[in-house]
């Protein structure tokens, strides 16, 4: 039969979703189960008074009102996920009487319905002893964080470099604070056997949930079972374990039921994460010519005073381009927040905004198209590293892109091109992303009626998981897909990496490959052997990466054009047209891959254009903590995408050849459209996002 | 969501009476935001009448060639009615602006005049607001203001009206009917939105039990020609920054008349009548329509974050008046 990989099989969970079969985690019905409502902090900073339980606890149905005050110590043993800060304990829930940030959950109302536990959640009294928090990035005391990415790097001498260079930009960016949103609230159901928990909760890290909970009750990991095999969206906010997970389990302990606990969206922007606003700085140095002589990137973020939240904010600069002297430097601003988290591309979304629109910058200065000054600065290797890339297809991308988009309209002189009352302009940036892969497991299960079962701790947010290892699988074992079933989030099944940073194929990929090939053999070797056919073949494999990390630099890569139209008088920007160009290795399913690649790509629209988390300084409250005023794009703001992904063979970087396309996609958009408006207009807006009033 | 008596209203009279004998009763019709108020706790009635089986959604001619449209007309249909289509180009275009299908499909006419302010300090019940707990203060004038107002504001509150309905009907100098505890009243629509002054809680000159029963859009040939510009940050499902709805009259270069009303940027609809002043009898060109708009947003008083809606008013104003000019006067 054909091969499956690398053709567009449709979700194979499709049928389930679009029919409403599909069992997201509040959606598990249990019998006996009872309602939680978190109640969040009212104030920034500070210590709780009282808590005043009486009139809640009068009203019908109410079961109880949780708070610091009638809850035992929990034993909050170590525990640290691959997600979780290296430095720093995560924040413990109902276990004293600090308020650290607005909206940490202070107390939790559980009753027989949820709108009895909502009407109690607004009768409890609680009185704050408040402080002023502090909000100071840029400026306020940072530190070097630990036990990350590093704070530090150089090669050559930047600072002498910048000092004689011939030309020279320096710029300064501002992103602001942005919230994941997905469609899908964060929810947890939680039900107690004896020393026994059950969760059905969102997550993209099934066993780390498990072993989360073991770690925070003081239970044995055996004991805590996860269920999560939907998951509605959660482009990183559902990778660490957040303090409702652990109160759903605490209200049902309390209650002695079973417990549903599902986030309002307001909630979902007080302790679940979300991109850290950041600071940056670019210096860049160049000859006439274009080519750069030195790159110094300094980036500042904000992270919470109780952990130190580390993302690869400057990773990128320091293989991007060939460059001399390069220095790089990340610090973090603690402040009265809950903890930031991975959000879609972390680090790279932000830190490619600012290089890549200081290279426009630089671009526009020297008087060199932006594209060809990007083919100037190619790197042979990967320079910070000394080795050569696995793969690297940029420039092959920036020639398609330029190709797709018409760049020859563009017109070096910003406001050249003009239709009616609107300003036309075009901008270009390069995407890359790190690829990512990790020891993963997966076991196989050939059953005597020709049916195989793939088993394995991975999740599906919307990628297409469940289609992409039925491709695999059906390859290796020469199987249709109808005949193939592949089980995902649970965390009794084999021990995965967490669903994020794009490496779920390469890693969970090459486990399901590994774990057919021995399934096959195992069934070879059985028919040679003549043993009894009839019973069940199991194989299970781990697979893990070899030494090829330190032979090569492994990255995607991709280039982003944009054209923008501005109104010249009211300021509106409006997106005519993008291409986003890619280079990620194998592509197992274009029709989920160019799915993904759009999804990035709008998503990127809506970091440039609208995304923004409106933080009252004066006490910390988020006064858009909803979808009506945080703003994503509409269908009306999104004009059809042209996603194209290139031929890239890549023997290196996994047995299946693939790179992660999730993040790579949303890199560069922020910075294509900030060069496009400039383009259209002269003005440089260098902080996020672009609205209407910076360009008046 | 706190627990409420409901009731189904079947006449007029009955859903008055139902909310005469409940001091803490509210009318529900499309629900589209007081639902939201309820869970939020930031409106906290004990009963809600429900109003929607009442006969209030027909769209009638009235015998001037104006419209009556019901109160419980929903917002979509009144947008695809031929006759608005026709006759107020403005009013469907503020329509189809406004919110997003789902809730087009939903919300009322009635409601949509009644709906109340999107400030996130009034929508947050742990904030301080003049308009929800009298005298508390208000948060939004040292807070994030980018999207409140710059015209007819007070010290004790800068909320903008959201409505982009109640903005063209105010161009069109529509009439409220309503039927209360005093019989039949109707009010001209620019007296049927209070300025916030020092008593923000109070946004109608209605009393409680008071139901609007229709909206009389009197005839206006000038508004056959007319549009209603929206200026937001999105294409779709936003409230305006600023928004002009305007019709204009031009013969021989000079504007015999002009209608121009704004939302986004004002306490309640604004009719921007120092403006049309200046328009009427002035020739029909570019500085002509700056110098009214200027006019228009003098008495504008910008907060920190939302300056730039005392220049963006006057951009889309002459965008809206050129826009006209350039398509032809009215047939």
């Amino acid at each position: 039969m054909s091969r499956l990989i690398g053709e567009p099989l449709p979700r194979v969970d499709a049928p389930l979703k679009v029919t409403g079969r599909a069992t997201y985690a509040a959606e598990h019905r249990l019998p006996d189960l009872a309602h939680a409502v978190i109640i969040s902090a009212a104030v920034g900073k500070g210590r709780i008074l009282e808590i005043d339980s009486r009139r809640a606890l009068g009203e019908p149905g109410v079961l109880a009102v949780i708070s610091h005050l009638n809850t035992a110590r929990l034993p909050y043993r170590p525990h640290k996920g691959w997600i979780d800060p290296t430095v720093g304990e995560r924040l413990h829930v109902l276990q004293d009487d600090f308020v650290r940030h607005w909206g940490q959950p202070v107390a939790v109302v559980v009753a027989e319905t949820l709108e009895q536990a909502e009407h109690a959640s607004h009768l409890v009294g609680i009185r704050y002893e408040a402080e002023a928090p502090s909000f100071t990035v840029p400026d306020g005391e940072s530190i070097e964080p630990q036990g990350g990415y590093p704070a530090n790097y150089s090669r050559g001498d930047a600072d002498q470099a910048l000092a004689t260079a011939e030309h020279r930009v320096d710029c300064t960016y501002l992103i602001p604070r942005e919230n994941h949103n997905p469609i899908e609230p964060h929810a947890t159901i939680a039900q107690w056997d004896g020393q026994r928990l059950t969760v059905w909760d969102k997550t993209q890290f099934p066993t780390n949930v498990a072993e989360e909970l073991a770690a925070v009750f003081g239970l044995e990991r055996a004991n805590v079972h996860l269920i999560c095999p939907f998951v509605g969206g959660a482009f990183g906010t559902s990778l660490r374990t957040w303090p409702h997970t652990t109160l759903a389990a605490l209200a049902a302990r309390h209650v002695g039921r079973p417990v549903k606990l599902v986030l309002t969206r307001k909630q979902m922007y007080f302790g679940t994460g979300y991109r850290p606003e950041t600071w940056q700085r670019v210096r860049l140095g160049a000859h006439s010519t274009g080519e750069l002589t030195a790159l110094k990137h300094e980036g500042i973020a904000e992270t919470s005073r109780y952990e130190h939240y580390i993302e690869g904010l400057l990773n990128a600069p320091r293989f991007m381009y060939s460059c001399p002297h390069v220095t790089t430097s990340y610090r973090l601003v603690p402040q009265d927040v809950h903890t930031p988290t991975y959000m879609r591309a972390p680090g790279a979304a932000s830190g490619m905004f600012a290089l890549e629109c200081a290279m426009d910058e630089l671009a526009h200065e020297l008087r060199i198209d932006p594209v060809e000054l990007r083919l100037r600065n190619e790197p042979k290797i990967d320079e910070s590293r000394n080795v050569p890339f696995s793969s690297r297809s940029l420039v092959q991308c920036l020639r398609t892109g330029a190709e797709r988009i018409r760049w020859h309209r563009r017109r070096a002189e910003p406001g050249a091109l003009r239709e009616g009352h609107w300003l036309v302009g075009l901008g270009v940036a390069s995407a890359t992303y790190h690829t990512l892969r990790n020891t993963a497991s997966a076991r196989v299960r050939l059953r005597p009626d020709g049916t195989a079962v793939i088993e394995t701790a991975a999740a599906d947010m919307g990628p297409g998981t469940y289609t992409s290892l039925t491709q695999i699988a059906c390859d290796e074992l020469g199987l249709p897909p109808e005949k193939v079933q592949v089980v995902i989030g649970d965390s009794n099944l084999p021990r995965v990496p967490p669903h994020g940073g794009s490496q779920t194929l390469s890693s969970v990929g090459s486990a399901v490959l590994a774990a057919c090939l021995a399934a096959r053999s195992a069934r070879q070797e059985r028919a040679h052997s003549g043993a009894i056919a009839g019973s069940e073949i199991v194989a299970t494999e781990t697979s893990q990466p070899g030494d090829a990390t330190k032979r090569y630099s492994m990255h995607a890569f991709g280039a982003v054009f944009a054209e923008v139209m501005v109104d010249v008088d009211l300021g509106i920007v409006r997106l005519a047209h993008m291409v986003g160009v890619y280079a990620a290795g194998r592509i197992v399913n274009p029709r989920l891959a160019h799915s993904q690649a759009i999804g990035g790509m709008v998503g990127g629209v809506g970091m440039a254009l609208l995304e923004e988390t409106h933080i009252d300084r004066r006490d910390g409250r988020i006064t858009n903590a909803n979808l009506a005023e945080y703003l994503v794009p509409t269908n009306a703001d999104i004009p059809v995408f042209d996603a194209v992904f290139l031929d890239e063979h890549d023997p290196h970087v996994n047995p299946l050849g693939v790179k992660g396309i999730g993040e790579l996609s949303y890199v560069g958009v922020a910075a294509a459209i900030a060069n496009a408006v400039f383009n259209a207009t002269g003005k440089r807006i260098r902080d996020l996002p672009i609205t209407l009033e910076k360009l008046l | 969501m706190r627990p409420v008596s409901y009731a189904r209203a079947t006449s007029v009279a009955e859903a008055i009476a139902a909310l005469r004998a409940h001091p803490d009763a509210a009318f529900l019709a499309g629900g589209t935001t007081e639902i939201d108020l309820l869970r939020l706790d930031v409106v906290r009635p004990n009963a809600l009448v429900d109003i929607n089986a009442l006969p209030l959604s027909r769209i009638e001619d009235l015998a001037d060639g104006g419209l009556r449209i019901g109160a419980l007309a929903r917002m979509s249909d009144v947008a695809e009615a031929p006759a608005v289509v026709e006759r107020f180009p403005m009013l469907m275009q503020a329509l189809l602006l406004g919110a997003s299908a789902q809730l087009r499909n939903m919300a009322t006419i009635g409601g949509n005049l009644l709906q109340r302010v999107r400030c996130s300090y009034f929508r947050d019940v742990a904030s301080p607001c003049n308009k929800r707990e009298p005298g508390t203060g208000c948060s939004a004038l040292d807070g994030i203001n980018r999207g409140h107002a710059v015209l007819g504001t007070s010290d004790h509150c800068i909320a903008t009206h959201p409505s982009d309905l109640a903005v063209a009907l105010i161009a069109l100098d529509a009439v409220v009917r309503t039927e209360g505890p005093r019989g039949a009243r109707a009010f001209p629509i620019d007296e049927f939105f209070l300025l916030p002054r020092d008593t923000p809680h109070l946004e109608h000159p209605t009393e409680h039990g008071e139901l609007v029963v229709a909206v009389d859009v009197p005839a206006a040939p000038i508004a056959r020609r007319s549009l209603y510009a929206k200026v937001r940050d999105r294409e779709s499902y936003e409230f305006a920054l600023a928004s002009v709805a305007a019709a204009m009259d031009v013969q021989g270069g000079v504007i015999r008349a002009a209608r121009v009303a704004l939302g986004g940027v004002a306490t309640k609809p604004w009719r921007a009548r120092r403006a049309e002043q200046i328009l009427v009898g002035a020739p029909a060109q570019r500085d002509t329509y700056a110098r009214a708009a200027r006019e228009e947003l003098a008495s504008a008083r910008p907060r920190q974050l939302n300056a730039f809606k005392v220049e963006l008013a006057q951009r889309a104003i002459v965008r809206a008046l050129e826009t006209l000019a350039e398509t032809g006067g009215p047939q």
